[in-house]
């Protein structure tokens, strides 16, 4: 299945990720709940992007999994990457007057999250959720 | 770059230039702007051209003697912009220069004078790109505010339905528009209804918050309707607190609570009402 890269540089940006998010997610017959958890995570992440690397991309696409459908995001920035992993991911913590809640929450409401940085090499978040 | 005499044969043949360009532009509008406006367009910019050819302008069109005609340009790609006409359209206000160039001056060699029409083309299609861009933009924010009424409920409710997505731009027009009907009305309750509000994620979570707590400080409550399954669950999940506000699953829900930290009876009224 071919994936789609979409630029992330801007708030309408964030908007046309969450959108094709959305689409995929009905394609792969995730439930409405289960749509809404994966396009909330996808906003979460692709403001990120935005907000503190500086702008990236997300690269989406339908995985399968033996019987099960599912819809897998990635973001990439360049940005100054996270020196503190695990801060980052507390909730409530924040260096830009959020709520500090997207990491740690987009982990919540998806199945797989892979999170990869170093500073000054950029960020890559990886999210997967299935079909039930 | 020379441009032998061109220069000197456009201004003795100019009302005739400006004659055969206006025809050709003309053609491509259709009727659409009055003849009269486009000749005295067409008439300025080519005057300016020439003058700053005269001045020794070159092939540069950002060069300083050039500024004149860039800003004729600018404002006639504005004009057009906003008048809804193409592009193409509009660059052909430019190119038809050199058809009327080739009508008018036969066989004289005017390969650098046209070079110098084709940069000044290309310029318009760029300033009518960037007003383009603008006519959109402004577009754009008045669908915003059109897309934020609100509305009073009864005597001290007002009501917000939120429809669609909710950016950080819209979150500020929906604040500030809700504060101000606050004042206008003397409303001190305010039902904020995000039924038709897609997903609700952390930005959009912290901007209903700030509107509840600048409510607050004038003295209006808020409650929160339209919390629909999905966006429970995932507001749960994200470990959003809306602390002590009060939240209900429908608008109708959330104006009976109005209603009654209002102390309205309800039933009386509508007796009152039917009377
Ligand atoms: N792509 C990224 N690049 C650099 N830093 C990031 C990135 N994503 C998150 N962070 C850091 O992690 C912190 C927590 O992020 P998050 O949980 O989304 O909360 P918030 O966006 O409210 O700050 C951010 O404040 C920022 O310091
Ligand atoms: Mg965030």
């Amino acid at each position: 299945m071919t994936a789609q890269e979409l630029p992330i540089h801007g708030d309408a940006d964030v908007v046309r990720v969450r959108q094709a998010v959305r689409a995929l997610a009905i394609e792969a017959k995730l439930s409405l709940v289960d749509q809404t958890k994966l396009v909330t995570a996808a906003s979460e992440l692709a403001r990120n992007t935005l907000t503190y690397g500086g702008g990236g991309s997300a690269t989406i696409e339908r995985v399968e999994n033996g019987t099960r459908a599912g819809v897998r995001a990635l973001f990439h920035d360049d940005g100054p990457g996270i020196a503190d992993l695990a801060l980052a991911l507390r909730d409530g913590y924040t260096s830009g007057g959020g709520l500090g809640l997207g990491l740690g929450g987009a982990k919540r409401l998806v199945d797989a999250f892979e999170i990869r940085s170093e500073p000054g090499r950029g960020t890559t978040v990886t999210v997967t959720k299935w079909a039930r | 770059m020379t441009f032998g005499n061109v220069v000197e044969r456009c201004r003795q043949n100019e009302s005739e230039l400006v004659r055969e360009w206006r025809e050709v532009v003309a053609r491509s509008l259709a009727g659409r702007l009055p003849a009269a406006l486009v000749e005295k367009e067409l008439r300025d910019i080519l005057d300016a051209l020439l003058g700053a050819l005269e001045a020794g302008g070159g092939t540069d069109p950002q060069a300083e003697p050039y500024a004149e005609v860039r800003a004729l340009l600018v404002e006639l790609s504005r004009d057009r912009a906003q008048q809804g006409f193409s592009p193409r359209e509009t660059a052909v206000s430019v190119f038809g220069l050199k058809e009327a160039v080739s009508k008018v001056l036969g066989d004289t060699d005017v390969t650098g004078f046209f070079r110098v029409i084709d940069e000044f083309g290309l310029y318009t299609f760029e300033t009518y790109t960037k007003a383009r861009e603008e006519v959109i933009t402004n577009q754009a924010e008045q669908l915003l505010e059109l897309a934020t009424p609100v509305v009073k409920l009864w005597d001290g409710v007002v009501a917000l339905p939120l429809v669609g997505t909710l950016d950080s731009a819209r979150a500020q027009v929906v604040m500030e528009k809700l504060l101000q009907t606050l004042v206008d009305t003397g409303s001190e309750h305010a039902i904020i209804d995000i039924t038709g509000v897609p997903a609700v994620d952390t930005q959009v979570a912290q901007h209903l918050l700030r509107t509840v707590v600048a409510a607050r400080l004038m003295g209006a409550e808020c409650i929160i309707s339209g919390i629909r399954p999905q966006i429970a669950q995932t507001i749960v999940a994200l470990g959003i607190e809306f602390g002590d506000i009060a939240t209900k699953a429908s608008l109708a829900d959330a104006l009976m609570l109005a209603l009654s930290r209002l102390d309205v009876d309800v039933n009386a009224e509508i007796a009152k009402r039917s009377r």
